[in-house]
């Protein structure tokens, strides 16, 4: 028999008091799939990172196939044959994505070449992307994809991935998970890490869970349940979103018509967008990312102040033309995708990040009250639990989902009568996902008009009672939240729903 | 830790400085007590510093606000100038009419017509930066020169001194006109206490106003403003008129204080050196004060070292270029670490077959 192509013994890695792995052990066979199971903060994070040597364990011992091993650092883990897809994704903004794949390559391969190689490995794994495209003009998802093939351009024994469909429709979901069965048929391991359980099970043949820095469990996740996986990875059972029916009043936030031409040639021009969204009701809108989304959100929060101003009006009121502070001064508040350098400036405190979108400490002609605006920042703190030291931390050192449970709670606690939320979740971990959903499900039944716009369908299912699509800068007709498929909205995520009074035109080229 | 970094970069350049001497031929020890004591033996020489760090103050306090909000104003020299003009050639208007004014009185005048002066000439990259995108880093750095020329124009032309046997220079201003001196004998004057109170005024405004934020905001993270909805166009403004008036100012003190008229070397690079003090004093305004001390000192003592060890006059100017090198070397060295290895490591090691 083979030996394990990756054996982990008895890993350990503390950083100050914080002990994030305490014996660990992890065995992946060749061609396997195996999930890497825990909680935001459970040291997933780390163990993946000493397996790619970009952080060294205190104690402990690694066999690679079956011979110890010692990876100082991610280009011996490359010649070894581990490639690794970073939750946080490290490109270079400026540079075409066929740049950024070529500087980690070997400088003797010529930039066309490379470009070829990625425009046929994307085909190969059904992922669209152009390696001409500028990464600043990429979204979220794009960017992942951009990762994603780097990867497999080495072609690796050993595949890392780190939460990789948060981004994807279910159909490029199933998409990815062919892909990696298909890799997997080749002898490739794969490590694959989540806190999406249904995902784990349909795809991995064993299942490391981690609690707290140490195995909680190792099990077959094909046997076994959701709430038995979740039980090993929380220690209790998962928080349930509780809801009621809504009552949706009158409406609130009405877009009609909205075309924007794009801003530049990797823009997508918004065509048509008509929507609204009620006074009580929660309001989705799905789709791949990159469809058009950052535009409309731009549009919507007055960022992007070009639109007609009677294209989008605000409890009757026509704002399109109107500025960001005119639009919260009417009730309109904003969450944005990107947390820090726009939900939140990464260099200033807590307290001082409130004064992005609050006013309330701000005195006479202009004084910050800082005792009032501390105070302030300790309450949101305190009611959404975010876990920091205190109002005077500055942003930056905050983990990813802490700084949204913070930007988020911001934004609830404005009490705004129409809130409009982009990726609410997106690498938040359990605990707060669950808060966070809650949270704007209570603001919905306080009468608050609330538009999700999310690239996570399960998500969208759960909160919403209403789901529009959005694909190439246009929006398709609303359904009911309760009577949508997830088959339905996949096909709608790539723009083919039927458009009223022109059944023949949906599928245009 | 940055705070220490320009602690470091000023070790760094007493080293620099020491070998400099050295090699020069010169005894290090003399050279450096020169070049650092030797500005703080005497009241003379404290004032006489007070009096270099004056400008070195005003100057850098605007251009700190500038950097902050993402203005690259390099053109505090040019506003210097045109301050130096406005109030200069009030001050001259008043002598040639042979006004009487008091010393006290005319001092806010002074202020204002520097600032004015100044101000405006900073709203122009300001103006074509808003209208039209040009670049404030050459269009401010390019007006230095303009302001050069016309204030040599003026010297050699319209201004120049009937009765100074065709020297380029104004007359001499009448002593009612000149900023009141804090003691009597020592050129020091109430300028400094001005630029003192503007430091700690820009302090205020900075970290306890939400139009101090707004500009601090502008800077790091320009989608956090728009997404706040703080105006790029209201920091650039703000920021460069404040810093135009400031530098203007500065220059007004310099023409009506010591210098006493207007010729074509009314500043011996202020505006550059303030530039070197921004980032030494952290872009804090209260900062750029201790940073316009250590500068004034370098100025100073370089001219102390002339007499002293007599080193060649652009010595100054290396120890100023020195601190600002080292001290940007320190910054990137605190967020950075270097890796030999990495290079090695980049080569590929089938590589060396082929």
């Amino acid at each position: 028999m083979h030996p394990p192509r990756l054996e982990l013994r008895h890993v350990t890695k503390r950083f100050g008091a914080v002990v994030a792995n305490d014996g660990v052990a992890l065995t992946v066979e060749p061609g396997q799939i195996h999930a890497v199971l825990g909680e935001n903060g459970a040291g997933k994070s780390t163990l993946m990172k000493i397996i790619y040597g970009a952080v060294h364990p205190d104690a402990g011992e690694m066999l690679w196939d079956g011979r110890p091993a010692r990876i100082e650092s991610p280009h011996q883990a490359r010649e070894l044959g581990i490639a690794m897809v970073f939750q946080h994704f490290s490109l270079f903004e400026t540079l075409s994505v066929a740049e950024n794949i070529w500087l980690g390559l070997s400088r003797r391969i010529p930039l066309p070449r490379v470009a070829s190689d990625i425009t046929s490995k994307a085909l190969e794994y059904g992922l669209e992307l152009d390696p001409a495209r500028t990464v600043y003009t990429l979204s979220v998802g794009e960017r992942q994809r951009v990762e994603i093939v780097r990867a497999l351009l080495t072609n690796p024994r050993l595949l890392i991935l780190d939460e990789p469909t948060s981004v994807l429709t279910p159909q490029a979901v199933e998409k990815l998970f062919a892909t990696l069965r298909q890799l997997a048929s080749t002898g490739c391991s794969i490590l694959y890490i989540s806190h999406k359980l249904d995902e784990i099970r349909s795809l991995c043949h064993r299942c490391t869970v981690l609690r707290a820095g140490r195995v909680a469990g190792v099990c077959d996740p094909t046997v076994e349940t959701t709430a038995t996986l979740s039980r090993l990875m929380i220690g209790a059972d998962p928080p349930r979103l509780e809801r009621r029916a809504p009552h949706p009043g009158a409406v609130a936030l009405q877009v009609s018509g909205l075309s924007l031409p794009r801003i530049d040639r990797f823009g997508v021009a918004l065509e048509e967008v008509s929507l609204e969204v009620r006074e009580g009701e929660v309001v989705g809108i799905a789709g791949v990312s990159g469809n058009g989304q950052q535009e409309l959100l731009a549009a919507l929060s007055g960022e992007d102040p070009r639109a007609e101003a009677t294209s989008i009006h605000l409890f009757g009121a026509a704002i399109g033309r109107n500025g960001v502070r005119a639009r919260r001064r009417l009730g309109l508040h904003f969450v944005p995708e990107e947390r820090l350098g726009r939900g939140a400036v990464p260099g200033l405190s807590l307290a001082h990040n409130l004064l992005l979108t609050r006013r309330e400490a701000v005195r006479g002609p202009g004084w910050i009250d800082g005792r009032f605006l501390a105070g302030q920042a300790r309450s949101i703190i305190d009611r959404f639990r975010v876990a920091t030291p205190g109002p005077r931390t500055p942003a930056r050192s905050l983990s990813g989902g802490n700084l949204q449970k913070y930007i988020v709670g911001r934004e609830i606690d404005a009490v705004p009568r129409v809130l409009v939320v982009a990726q609410p979740t997106w690498g938040v971990d359990v605990g707060a996902t669950a808060q966070i959903r809650s949270e704007l499900v209570a603001l919905r039944d306080a009468g608050c008009a609330v538009l999700v716009v999310s690239e996570d369908l399960d998500e969208l299912f759960e909160i919403t009672d209403r789901l529009y699509v959005i694909a190439r800068g246009r929006l398709s007709p609303s359904v009911p939240t309760a009577s949508a498929t997830v088959e339905q909205m996949g096909e709608w995520m790539s723009g083919l729903w039927a458009r009223p009074g022109a059944s023949a035109s949906g599928a245009s080229a | 830790m940055m705070l220490l970094s320009p602690v470091v970069a000023l070790a760094v350049t007493v080293g620099v400085a020491a070998v400099l001497f050295a090699v020069l031929g010169k005894d290090p020890g003399r050279g450096l007590e020169a070049l650092l004591i030797e500005p703080f033996s005497g009241l003379q020489r404290v004032t006489e510093l007070g009096l270099k760090t004056t400008p070195l103050i005003l100057c850098s306090v605007g251009l700190a606000l500038c950097y902050r909000s993402n203005v690259w104003n390099i053109g505090a020299e040019g506003q210097f100038l045109f301050g130096a003009i406005g109030a200069g050639g009030l001050a001259m208007w008043v002598t040639m009419h042979g006004m009487a004014v008091s010393q006290w009185g005319f001092f806010p005048f002074v202020i204002v017509f520097g600032a004015l002066a100044g101000a405006a000439w900073a709203a122009v990259p300001a103006l074509l930066k808003d209208r039209f995108h040009a670049n404030e880093i050459l269009v401010s750095l390019m007006l230095v020169y303009v302001a050069n020329l016309f204030l040599s124009w003026l010297m050699f032309g319209p201004w120049k001194d009937p009765k100074g046997w065709n020297f380029p220079q104004t007359v001499s201003f009448s002593a009612d006109t000149t900023v009141p001196r804090i003691f009597s004998g020592y050129r020091l004057n109430w300028g400094f206490a001005v630029a003192l109170l503007a430091a700690f005024l820009a302090w205020i405004f900075l970290f306890r106003t939400l139009r101090g934020l707004q500009l601090e905001v502008g800077g790091p993270a320009p989608a956090a403003a728009r997404y706040a909805g703080f105006s790029a166009r209201s920091a650039l403004w703000t920021t460069m008129l404040t810093s135009g008036a400031l530098c203007g100012v500065a220059g007004a003190f310099e023409a009506v204080g010591p210098m006493g008229q207007l010729t074509p070397h009314v500043s011996t690079g202020y505006g550059f050196t303030a530039i070197i003090v921004a980032f030494v004093g952290r872009l804090n305004p209260l900062g750029c004060v201790l940073g316009s001390v250590l500068l004034g000192i370098f100025l100073m003592g370089g001219e102390q070292a002339q007499y002293a060890v007599r080193t060649p006059a652009a010595l100054s100017g290396v120890f100023q270029g020195v601190l600002l090198i080292a001290l940007l070397a320190c910054d990137t060295f605190i967020q950075y670490r270097l890796r030999w290895d990495r290079l090695r490591a980049a080569v590929p090691p089938e590589g060396a077959g082929a």
